[in-house]
């Protein structure tokens, strides 16, 4: 290694601590009694500030709500969404690349112009619609998250199949595979890749967002983590940021695993969504 | 194949396309319309051709809010680009240990918008109160807060981008140059940069939108202020981005929706124009080998 690289290696090992610095800040203050949070929030716990694991046991039913149903809501919706945009999206795909007509054509430029359309456009509408529909629950939330998130779903997907031989499915069909089997026996196992791409990055937007569940779902009886987080901030102020301290950690925690036990397909997922624009 | 496929339509189409009519063609058509009426329910909207448009465009705070996010676009998107691309070019040449770093600066980006807001208003908290001040107080800080959160949160996805970009530029391109005598500059700016082109189309696409779009960051970090009463005794909130000016024009105190939902069809067809715009500038610069 050459001395110019040892120097970039050291930079670039300073760097790396001041990216985590900021969750360990979090990290450190989720175990300070909260007026010390606010008085040195830099300071190392010392034996008067410690206050052990008292902000997470508050955390866990602060804000008159058990945190750990936030954790249950925001994973049904993502899971539920996901799974639904993944199945729908690639059918309606494919269907798309393959037929040829002028309406198919038309139907695909309208998905990616709906990727433009900021939220707030169509957010007052849509959370009535939703509301008269009744797609307001956890449960059913995810229809309003298929339709909102077609647009680069069907956008990737698309793209992919267009680049896919056509040969494989026409062999497919001549042994007489109907419609169906062609599609989820050779056309499912070849967009395998492309689903784990567009389901990182459907998962990673669901999991975070926060307007548009807050919109439509119920806060009384509903509420994910971000919704929850954001709900004690607002209403409480600072009267205990001990415990907000302790909840944005856990809240981070799925994260980090989810990161770590998928890293490469997450960095190759984000690399595949790139080709858009 | 293609007249059998087409019997199947109910069942691969149909699906999306219900959900979609439900989440996306019926809203935003309707909010075209709601854009002309003044409401206070969706049932009780009366025609008033382009009332709502006149006062959203004569509103201290959405005009306010406009100059605010185009400066804070155009200050990150900058910002961004150079740190991403600087990193991956880096990062691409001799580092040791390139897939540790890779992993660490990619990683603010799996937090949500309400989660980095919160956190980073610790951190400037904290340290403003050694000069006896605080994130809310003045607008600058706000301002820069912003610019640094979308720093951290973004160099590392336009990084991975630029990556992929730079890994693709055959090393033959490099020899040749070299031999033709060009130095490293001639390199980067000649090769390099012409190169990677398409990645910069991505990732200026990517961050012009995110940036203008940018709102549950700006709720959680200041949420618009410090407010100060603006001209004709109304508030403006001087670090309120056009995405939360509309939020409260709709939900807040003394809302008036058709208002709010003028100001988003204004919001929308600002973001199609950049972004239209953008590919197109950033198109004609990509070359083909």
């Amino acid at each position: 290694m050459s001395k110019k690289g040892f120097g970039l290696t050291v930079l670039f090992s300073l760097i790396s601590v001041v990216y985590v610095w900021p969750i360990a800040v979090v990290l450190i203050n989720s175990f300070k009694d909260k007026t010390a949070i606010s008085d040195a929030p830099f300071a190392l716990p010392n034996g008067e500030s410690f206050a052990g694991l008292r902000n997470y046991i508050v955390g866990m039913t602060f804000g008159n709500y058990p945190f750990y149903k936030s954790v249950l809501y925001s994973l049904i919706i993502t899971v539920l969404s996901v799974a639904l945009i993944l199945l729908c999206t690639s059918m309606c795909a494919w269907f798309l690349a393959r037929v040829e007509a002028w309406w198919s054509r038309a139907l695909y430029l309208l998905f990616v112009f709906s990727m433009i359309v900021p939220f707030q456009m169509v957010m007052y509408t849509l959370s009535k619609t939703a509301d008269t529909l009744e797609l307001n629950t956890p449960w059913t939330i995810p229809i309003i998250y298929l339709g909102f998130g077609a647009g680069l779903a069907v956008f990737m997907f698309t793209g992919f199949v267009k680049g896919m031989p056509r040969e494989l499915e026409e062999a497919a069909s001549i042994d007489g595979c109907g419609v169906l089997r062609t599609y989820f026996g050779v056309v499912v196992p070849i967009l395998r890749p492309t689903m784990i791409s567009v389901g990182i990055l459907e998962t990673m937007w669901i999991w975070n967002d926060y307007l548009l569940p807050y919109l439509v779902l119920d806060m009384g009886e509903y509420r994910t983590i971000p919704i929850h987080i954001q709900y004690l901030n607002g209403s409480y102020g600072q009267s205990d940021i001990g415990a907000i301290m302790a909840l944005i950690l856990l809240s981070i925690l799925p994260i980090v695993i989810f990161y770590f036990a998928a890293q490469k397909h997450i960095i190759e997922g984000v690399m595949a969504g790139a080709v858009k624009g | 194949m293609n007249s059998n496929l087409r019997r199947w339509a109910p069942l691969f189409l149909g699906p999306t396309l219900v959900a979609f009519c439900i989440g996306f063609v019926y809203p935003f058509l309707h909010g075209v319309y709601l854009s002309f009426c003044r409401f206070i329910t969706t049932g009780d909207a009366t025609w008033v051709g382009f009332n709502n448009y006149i006062e959203a465009l004569s509103d201290p705070s959405f005009v306010h809010s406009f100059w605010f996010t185009a400066l804070f676009t155009a200050v990150s998107v900058i910002a961004v680009n150079a740190l991403a691309f600087a990193v991956a070019l880096a990062l691409t040449g001799q580092v040791r240990g390139r897939n540790i770093f890779r992993t660490v600066f990619f990683s603010p980006n799996l937090i949500g918008g309400i989660v980095l807001g919160y956190i980073w208003q610790l951190i400037f908290n904290g340290i403003l109160a050694n000069f006896g001040t605080a994130l809310v107080l003045e607008a600058k800080y706000g301002f820069w807060g912003l610019v640094i959160l979308m720093c951290w949160q973004q160099v590392g996805y336009m990084m991975i981008i630029y990556i992929a970009g730079l890994q693709s530029v055959p090393k033959s391109l490099y020899e040749a140059a070299r031999i033709d005598g060009a130095s490293r500059w001639q390199l980067l700016r000649n090769v390099t940069v012409p190169m990677v082109m398409p990645s910069i189309t991505v990732c200026t696409f990517l961050t012009l939108t995110g940036s203008f779009k940018l709102f549950d960051q700006n709720l959680a970090l200041t949420g618009g202020a410090p407010g100060v009463v603006g001209e004709g005794g109304s508030m403006v909130y001087r670090t309120e981005m056009l995405a939360l000016n509309i939020y409260n024009t709709f939900y807040g105190p003394g809302s008036a929706r058709g208002v709010g939902q003028a100001k988003a069809v204004l919001f929308f067809i600002l973001v199609a124009f950049i972004a239209f715009w953008q590919l197109r500038y950033t198109r004609k610069r990509e070359v083909q080998l």
